[in-house]
């Protein structure tokens, strides 16, 4: 018996996506396979990894990571525009972790101006994330989308409770792109397209945030909910989840005890800058074979070990 | 592939006799078909034709089990692609590389890496569960190492093709039911026969998926079926293809060639990047390897791939618990406040991970709520007043403190005036609805 390939054709596809604007704007989606079939038909854009960075010092962030910006941490533009030229990374997410009522609760106008001055500082797409809490991100969304119209931004992100607002605002009143954020579940995600597109929001300006997880604390709910998303996009051709899939990584993967944890209560467990990477990127590389279109990762090297996996994963790298 | 009624009307000997208790053979295979009855029932049937059927209705993906005793695993046997459709049931195991260019520095290094990460996450002692060991061409190094190995105790994977090495090498572990990987086209019949004398699993290794579904059926006509089959380690692209056509041939294309568990080679692939070995190893840990090959083990990528592997291997319609009893952080004191959570291993890894994060002594009590999160046991009657003060009193809080508060979590709120009925002398307190609040509110609690 002669090898037969079982491969199945997909009628569904996962729409693309293109955030930013000029030279280097970048499409992200694409597809009709499953994620990183490339033997089996178009892949669509490779996935895009973002570098992020705050509004603040953050000082919750690990002394070796603060140290690479060194000397750029106080001033979020420098900070943007030295992460692009020496990290190239293929957008930035600007987190307002300082907006977060519960911390600093910086004003929304403060934030604007970080905005425009890291737009100006890049011109790579910038991916705006807010503080998770609903009510202050609703209004600094809407002032952020307002002042950097024309950037076509993607907006991190508008859940139940603001996706009216959030909606609107960014994608409606000043064409950026939105990504519609809800809890681990299918059917929650696509409510809340359907939600989206009944407010006037065009699939076109749609990304989704399907949740997120380290590994270890309920992946498995993650990578099955992304599976069924995906299987539903492109085998029941769901135009209601086709949208391409951003899932932020790094916010959930530092904070574990596997990589928070200190050297002096883990002694056997060795570096701690050491364990934050490899938790990044092993929670990277399953989120992307799970199907995200792109992602948002911390560490430099954790950007740079994931696009090395996808260039060669693809076959476009020289291995 | 399962066959049809036709296909087994013709195994039967057409006699039309009833003694199997129909009027036709024909009404007899068309039950048979439909697994209503066994093909025993017929007297007349041959031999030939049970085994024809019993190969008919075997498992796609074959299990095979390698290790003996306790240390025991078993591979493949998996039915589904997705594992929302069903569990996934033999979970990857992990496998660090030696060889016989090895000095006895990095030897022992390894060798003492592999003893120190050896932990328990969520009732599963994790710990590498195989040796590789490559032969490079120093005969009486390889064995040498092999031999020092032993000690360790764990699974042997011999990464050799040359015969006459092999053969001494099987013969040092044979007993422990090893797996040899190094069959291929040129040395197949000298590699089984190896294989049938010392009783081992034989991993084969092919350029491609073509070539190597031609030396599966070269190997299954040599009569050999204790397989692993060696998704490559040529590039990234090509081993990622290989394992998912493997998988997916057997599974989807309903074909037995292929329905064997894979070995991957991913330290191969990463050439001494162990942040790409770790990435490598997380997408076969997802997608379809058996036996994931590292060249060293440390807490640092045992402890995110160990955890992906726990998460990826759980059974969907069974929820990870943690043990019900009362967890301590930062040595809480006699007037430190009780916490409540549920023992859903989710939620509570959430919860004491915030808890860390605050750095505040706080006790925290699990009590027995079926592994159901905070809203869903409460909705099942699983996290009751009677479940909180019940767990209050079996867990000796009540002697030790003399600052008796209890804070539960904001969903169940509607519990408070329960549980001060239950719990006189406590204080309750309404804790926040959002785990990530946790910090904040214990910082304010005085
Ligand atoms: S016992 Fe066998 S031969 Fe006789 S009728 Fe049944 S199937 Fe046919």
């Amino acid at each position: 018996m002669a090898y037969k390939k079982a491969a199945k054709k997909y009628s569904g596809e996962i729409r693309e996506v293109t955030l930013g604007s000029g030279d280097k704007a970048v499409a992200i989606g694409g597809k009709n396979v499953l994620p990183i079939h490339s033997f089996d038909g178009n892949v669509g854009n490779p996935p895009k990894i973002g570098l992020e960075i705050v509004d603040i010092v953050p000082e919750d962030w690990h002394d070796d990571l603060k140290k690479i910006y060194d000397g750029v941490l106080e001033d979020t533009a420098e900070w943007a525009k030295f992460a692009v030229d020496n990290f190239a990374p293929d957008f930035i997410c600007l987190r307002f972790a300082g907006a977060d009522p519960d911390g600093k609760n910086k004003s929304v106008e403060e934030c604007v101006e970080t905005a425009k001055k890291v737009a100006a500082a890049v011109d790579l797409p910038l991916v705006i994330a807010g503080t998770k809490n609903v009510e202050k991100d609703e209004k600094l969304f809407s002032a952020v989308a307002e002042a950097l119209a024309g950037e076509n931004v993607l907006i991190l992100s508008a859940r139940e409770e603001n996706y009216k607002t959030v909606g609107a605002a960014g994608a409606l009143a000043y064409k950026h792109k939105i990504a519609a954020e809800t809890s681990v579940d299918i059917n929650l995600a696509k409510q809340l397209n359907i939600l989206m597109n009944q407010l006037g929001v065009q699939n076109e300006d749609l990304v989704m945030n399907v949740g997120s997880a380290a590994v270890g604390y309920g992946f498995e709910y993650l990578s099955s909910t992304m599976d069924r998303i995906i299987l539903a996009a492109l085998g029941q051709n769901d135009s209601t989840l086709q949208m391409p899939i951003i899932t932020p990584v790094s916010t959930e993967t530092w904070t574990v005890k596997e990589s928070a944890a200190s050297e002096d209560d883990e002694p056997a467990w060795g570096s701690s800058i050491e364990r934050a990477i490899q938790m990044e990127v092993a929670t990277a590389a399953a989120v992307l074979v799970s199907g995200a279109d792109a992602i948002i990762v911390r560490h430099p090297k954790s950007l740079a070990t994931m696009k090395t996996f996808i260039s060669n994963m693809l076959g476009s790298g020289l291995n | 592939m399962a066959l049809s009624g036709i296909e087994i009307f013709k195994l039967t000997p057409r006699k039309n006799c009833k003694e199997c208790g129909f009027p036709t053979c024909m009404a007899f295979a068309m039950k048979v078909a439909s697994g209503a009855v066994e093909i025993e029932k017929c007297p007349h049937i041959s031999a030939e034709a049970k085994e024809k059927l019993a190969e008919a209705t075997a498992p796609l993906m074959k299990t095979v089990k390698i290790g003996t005793g306790d240390y025991e695993h078993a591979l493949g046997g998996e039915t589904v692609l997705f594992r929302h459709e069903k569990t996934f049931v033999n979970k990857t195991l992990f496998a660090v590389q030696f060889s016989d260019a090895m000095d006895d520095d990095e030897l022992a290094r390894r060798m003492e890496n592999i003893k120190k990460v050896d932990y328990e996450r969520i009732g599963e002692q994790m710990h590498v569960e195989i040796v590789a060991v490559k032969y490079t061409g120093n005969r009486s190094r390889y064995l040498d190492i092999i031999k020092r190995l032993k000690e360790l105790q764990k699974i042997f994977v011999l990464v050799c093709d040359d015969v006459d090495a092999a053969t001494e090498a099987a013969a040092l572990v044979k007993e422990t039911k090893p797996v040899l990987v190094g069959a291929n086209n040129d040395n197949l019949e000298e590699m089984v026969k190896l294989a049938k004398e010392s009783g081992i699993v034989l991993g084969l290794n092919a350029p491609g998926v073509e070539e190597m579904y031609a030396l599966v059926e070269k190997t299954h006509q040599l009569g050999y079926k204790e397989l692993i089959l060696n998704a490559g380690s040529e590039n990234m692209a090509k081993t990622f293809e290989n394992a998912v056509e493997f998988r997916r041939t057997a599974l989807v294309g309903q074909d037995r060639t292929f329905g064997y568990p894979s070995i991957v080679f991913v330290n191969e692939l990463a050439k001494g990047d162990s942040y790409l070995q770790t990435a490598l190893a997380a997408t076969f840990i997802m997608k379809y390897g058996s036996i994931v090959v590292l060249d060293d083990i440390t807490y640092a990528n045992a402890l995110p791939l160990f955890a992906l592997r726990q998460n990826i291997f759980t059974d969907p319609q069974k929820p990870m618990r943690v043990e019900p009893k009362v967890y301590e952080f930062a040595n809480p004191k006699e007037d430190s406040p009780v916490l409540v959570t549920v023992d859903f291993a989710l939620t509570y890894f959430v919860v004491s991970g915030e808890i860390e994060r605050a750095k505040v002594p706080v006790y925290l009590l699990v009590p027995d709520a079926g592994g159901l999160s905070v809203l869903t046991s409460w909705a099942a009657g699983k996290l009751s007043a009677g479940v909180i003060a019940n767990a209050i009193k079996s867990s000796g809080l009540e002697e030790k403190l003399n600052r008796k508060r209890l804070i539960l979590p904001g969903k169940v709120a509607v519990l408070k005036g329960d549980i001060e009925e239950e719990l006189p002398g406590w204080e309750i307190i309404v804790g926040p609805s959002e785990a990530m609040q946790i910090p904040k509110f214990l910082n304010e609690l005085n």
